[in-house]
C-alpha cells in the first residue's frame, strides 16, 4: 500500500510538474550532461576566482624563466626520503666552453610548496581587497617567497605563468563567446521572426540578405570589422568589439531554423485563434510562438558557443583579435603558431586542452539539453 | 522542376550583384589605402615619400575616387573586358596572380569536399544502424574531438607527431626536390602523404559535423510509422536503409553544403598559412592586410561566386530529393 502511494505521488508531481521541470528533471538524468555541466561550473569559478587561485599576476614574469619547462616538483630529498613538496629556483649560468647561457636548477636552496600564502594584492570580484593565493611557495623558514616560481604548466616566452593566464585568459574566452551568442540570438529571433511570421516581400529581403551574409568567407568580414576597432582602446573595450563581430556573424544559421519553425507554427490553430482575437503582431510572437520552441532555441544556444569559442581563438592567432598584453585562451595559443615553437616547448599546447575540454562539455551538454528539450516525448 | 531551377538561376544574379558592392565596401572600409600600407612599408625599410609622391602614386593608383567610383570602375573592366583590376603588391594583372594558384586552390577544395561527404556518409549509418555499440562509442568520440579542435592547431599537432616519428617537416604540397625535378613516379607515394595532412586538417571538422547530422536524422527516421510499414511489409533492412531512411535524412546534408563549403574555404585560410599550402588564403589574407583592394576583392568574389553556385547546386538537389520542395514552390 505504501509503494502504491509513494509511485501515486510521484506519478502526480510528474503530471504537475511544469515544462521546465521537466526538462531540468530528464536533464538531470542525462549522466555526460550532468558531467559537463559540473566541468563547465568548475572551469567557470576558476576564471571567476582567477585572482585566487593563479598563482601569478598578469604582470609578473621573471626573464630567467623564459619558455622554460613545467616547474620539476621533488617529492624526496637528497636521502630519498618523503618530503614535503620542494622545487628549485631557475638561475642562469654562463657556460665557459660553450659561451652560451643555460638555464639551470640552484640547488642550494629549497623552496616549499605551500597553500594559501600572501601574494601580489588583488581585488577578489572586483572589490574585496586581498593578497591571498591558493598556492605559492615558501623558503625554509616559511617565508613566502617570490623570486623563485612554480609554473605547473611552463612558461610562455615572456616568462609569464601559464596555468595562471589560462586562468585569466578564461575570464575572455568563456564570457565572449556568451555576449556573441545573446546577441545572435536577439538578431535571429528578431529577423527569424519577422521573416517567417509575415513571409512575402519581408522573408524574401531577409532571406537574400542571409544568403548575401553567408557567402561571403569569415576572414574578410573579421578583417574588416576589426580593422575598424579604433588601436590603443581598453582592453574591456576591445573585447566587447569582439563580440559585436563575432555575433554579426553568427546569428544567420539562428534565423533560419527560427523562420522554419515560425513557419510551421503561423498556422496552428492557437496562433489563428489569437489573431482573431486582436492580439498585436508583436505580441503573438513574443507571447504565443516564441515559448513554443524556446528550449530549441536554447539548445542551439548552447550548441553555438563553441563555435565562438573557437572563432576566438582563430581571430587571435590571425592577430585580429584580442593582442597581447591581454590575455584570452586564442592569445595563448596563438605562441604555438609554428612547428618549431611546438617542438621547442610541446607545453605551450596545454591551453589547447583547456579549449577542447570547454568546447566539448559545451557539446555535450547542448546534446543533454536537447534530449530535454522536448519533455513530452 | 526546369521552372524552378530557372527561377533560382535568375535570383542568382541580383544576389551575386548584391554581394559584390558589400564586398568591395567591407574591403574598403578599413582606414587607409594600399599607398598608406606601402609607405608604411617603405618607411620602416628607411625610404621616406614626400606628401607630393604619396598624392602621385594615390592618383596613379586611381585610389582618390570615392569608393562607388572606383567599384563601378572594377566592375565595367570585369563585365566588358574580363579585367578584375591591377595588384598593387605583384605589379601585375588580378587575374594572372590569381591563376598561378586558382587549379590548386579549387582541387584541393573539391577533394576535401568529396572526402567529407565519402568518409561521412557511410560512418554516420554505421553508427545510427549500430547505435550505442562500441564501434558509434569510440567513431562519436573522435568525431566530436574533431569539431572541438580548431583547425590550425591539429595542423600543428598532426606534423608534429609527425616530425617526431619520421623527423621530416611535411610542409606544404610538394617537396624541393618535386619542385626541381618536376613531378616523376617516385615522388607519388610522398606526394599523397603529403596531401593527407590538408585533407584530414581542413576535412575533419565538417566530416564530424556531417557524421552526426546523418546519426541523428537516421535515428529519427528510423522511429517513423514508414519504415515500421517498410519492415512490415517485408522489405530489406538494405532497402529500408538506403532507399526509404536514408533519402529523408540527407535533406539536411544537402542544404548544408554551401555552408561546408564556406568553411573549407574559411578553414582553409589559417589551415594553409600553417602547413605553408600555395592555396588562396594565404593570398587573400596578405592582400587584405596591405590592402591590395582589387586583389583580395576578386579572390573574395570568386569563393563568393562558389558558396552561391554551392547553395544553387544543393537547392536543385533538395528540390530533386524532395518532391515537397519542389511542388510547394510550383504551387
Amino acid at each position: 500500500m505504501a509503494l502504491f502511494k509513494k509511485k501515486k505521488a510521484t506519478d502526480e508531481s510528474y503530471y504537475l510538474a511544469s515544462q521546465w521541470a521537466l526538462m531540468w528533471r530528464k536533464l538531470k538524468k542525462h549522466k555526460l550532461a550532468r558531467f559537463s555541466l559540473a566541468i563547465l561550473s568548475v572551469l567557470y569559478v576558476l576564471s571567476l576566482f582567477a585572482d585566487f587561485f593563479a598563482p601569478y599576476g598578469l604582470e609578473e614574469f621573471s626573464s630567467v624563466y623564459k619558455n622554460t619547462a613545467p616547474t620539476r616538483v621533488y617529492w624526496q630529498d637528497e636521502e630519498g626520503r618523503l618530503s614535503r613538496p620542494y622545487v628549485y629556483k631557475l638561475k642562469k649560468v654562463n657556460d665557459r666552453k660553450t659561451f652560451t647561457v643555460v638555464i639551470s636548477e640552484d640547488t642550494s636552496q629549497k623552496y616549499y610548496v605551500a597553500f594559501f600564502v600572501p601574494g601580489v594584492e588583488y581585488r577578489l570580484l572586483g572589490f574585496i581587497p586581498c593578497s591571498t593565493h591558493f598556492y605559492g611557495l615558501v623558503n625554509e623558514d616559511g617565508v613566502p617567497d617570490r623570486s623563485a616560481r612554480l609554473n605547473i604548466f611552463g612558461a610562455d616566452s615572456n616568462g609569464g605563468c601559464i596555468y595562471s593566464r589560462i586562468l585569466f585568459g578564461g575570464r575572455v574566452s568563456l564570457t565572449i563567446p556568451f555576449v556573441a551568442a545573446a546577441i545572435s540570438f536577439v538578431l535571429g529571433i528578431l529577423l527569424g521572426g519577422l521573416s517567417g511570421y509575415f513571409g512575402g516581400w519581408v522573408d524574401n529581403v531577409i532571406q537574400r540578405l542571409i544568403e548575401v551574409l553567408s557567402a561571403i568567407p569569415s576572414i574578410p568580414l573579421w578583417m574588416a570589422l576589426s580593422a575598424a576597432i579604433p588601436p590603443g582602446i581598453p582592453v574591456a573595450a576591445m573585447y566587447l568589439y569582439i563580440t559585436i563581430i563575432l555575433s554579426f556573424i553568427g546569428w544567420t544559421g539562428l534565423a533560419r531554423v527560427v523562420r522554419g519553425k515560425f513557419i510551421s507554427l503561423r498556422n496552428e490553430d492557437y496562433v489563428m485563434a489569437a489573431r482573431l482575437a486582436g492580439v498585436s503582431d508583436f505580441k503573438i510572437i513574443l507571447k504565443h510562438m516564441v515559448p513554443g520552441f524556446l528550449s530549441y532555441l536554447i539548445v542551439s544556444l548552447t550548441l553555438g558557443i563553441p563555435g565562438s569559442i573557437l572563432g576566438e581563438t582563430s581571430m587571435s592567432y590571425l592577430g585580429l583579435g584580442m593582442k597581447a598584453p591581454a590575455t584570452s585562451w586564442g592569445v595563448l595559443l596563438k605562441e604555438t603558431e609554428d612547428l618549431v615553437s611546438v617542438a621547442q616547448c610541446p607545453w605551450k599546447m596545454i591551453p589547447l586542452i583547456f579549449v577542447v575540454i570547454t568546447v566539448l562539455a559545451f557539446n555535450f551538454l547542448g546534446d543533454g539539453m536537447r534530449d530535454a528539450a522536448d519533455p513530452y516525448k | 522542376m526546369l521552372k524552378y531551377v530557372g527561377k533560382r538561376v535568375l535570383l542568382f544574379i541580383p544576389t551575386l550583384l548584391i554581394i559584390s558592392v558589400l564586398i568591395f565596401f567591407i574591403i574598403q572600409l578599413p582606414p587607409g589605402d594600399y599607398v598608406t600600407s606601402y609607405v608604411a612599408a617603405m618607411a620602416a625599410e628607411g625610404e621616406i615619400f614626400t606628401p607630393e609622391q604619396i598624392e602621385g602614386l594615390r592618383a596613379q593608383f586611381g585610389l582618390d575616387d570615392p569608393w562607388y567610383v572606383q567599384y563601378f570602375n572594377w566592375m565595367k573592366g570585369i563585365i566588358t573586358r574580363g579585367d578584375f583590376g591591377y595588384s598593387f603588391e605583384y605589379g601585375r594583372g588580378v587575374w594572372s596572380v590569381i591563376m598561378d594558384r586558382l587549379y590548386l586552390t579549387l582541387a584541393v577544395s573539391f577533394v576535401i569536399l568529396v572526402f567529407q561527404y565519402v568518409v561521412s556518409l557511410p560512418i554516420g549509418i554505421y553508427c545510427a544502424n549500430h547505435q550505442y555499440s562500441v564501434g558509434d562509442y569510440a567513431l562519436s568520440f573522435i568525431g566530436f574531438i574533431g569539431t572541438a579542435t580548431p583547425n590550425f592547431l591539429l595542423a600543428i599537432i598532426i606534423m608534429y607527431i609527425i616530425y617526431i616519428r619520421t623527423g621530416n617537416v611535411y610542409l606544404g604540397l610538394f617537396s624541393t626536390e618535386m619542385l626541381q625535378n618536376g613531378m616523376r613516379w617516385e615522388y607519388v607515394p610522398e606526394f599523397l602523404g603529403r596531401c593527407l595532412i590538408p585533407i584530414l586538417v581542413i576535412g575533419t571538422s565538417g566530416t564530424c559535423g556531417i557524421i552526426r547530422t546523418v546519426r541523428a536524422q537516421m535515428l529519427d527516421e528510423q522511429a517513423r510509422q514508414y519504415t515500421l510499414t517498410a519492415r512490415a511489409k517485408g522489405c530489406s533492412e538494405a532497402a529500408i536503409t538506403y532507399k526509404y531512411c536514408l533519402r529523408a535524412a540527407l535533406n539536411p546534408v544537402v542544404s548544408g553544403l554551401a555552408g561546408s563549403l564556406r568553411t573549407i574555404f574559411s578553414g582553409s585560410t589559417v589551415s594553409a598559412i600553417v602547413m605553408n599550402l600555395a592555396i588562396q588564403g594565404p593570398v587573400l589574407l596578405a592582400a587584405l592586410k596591405s590592402q591590395d583592394m582589387y586583389l583580395a576583392g576578386t579572390i573574395v568574389l570568386i569563393q563568393a561566386v562558389l558558396v552561391l553556385v554551392g547553395t544553387l547546386l544543393s537547392d536543385i538537389a533538395l528540390a530533386w530529393l524532395d518532391p515537397r520542395i519542389r511542388f510547394s514552390e510550383r504551387g
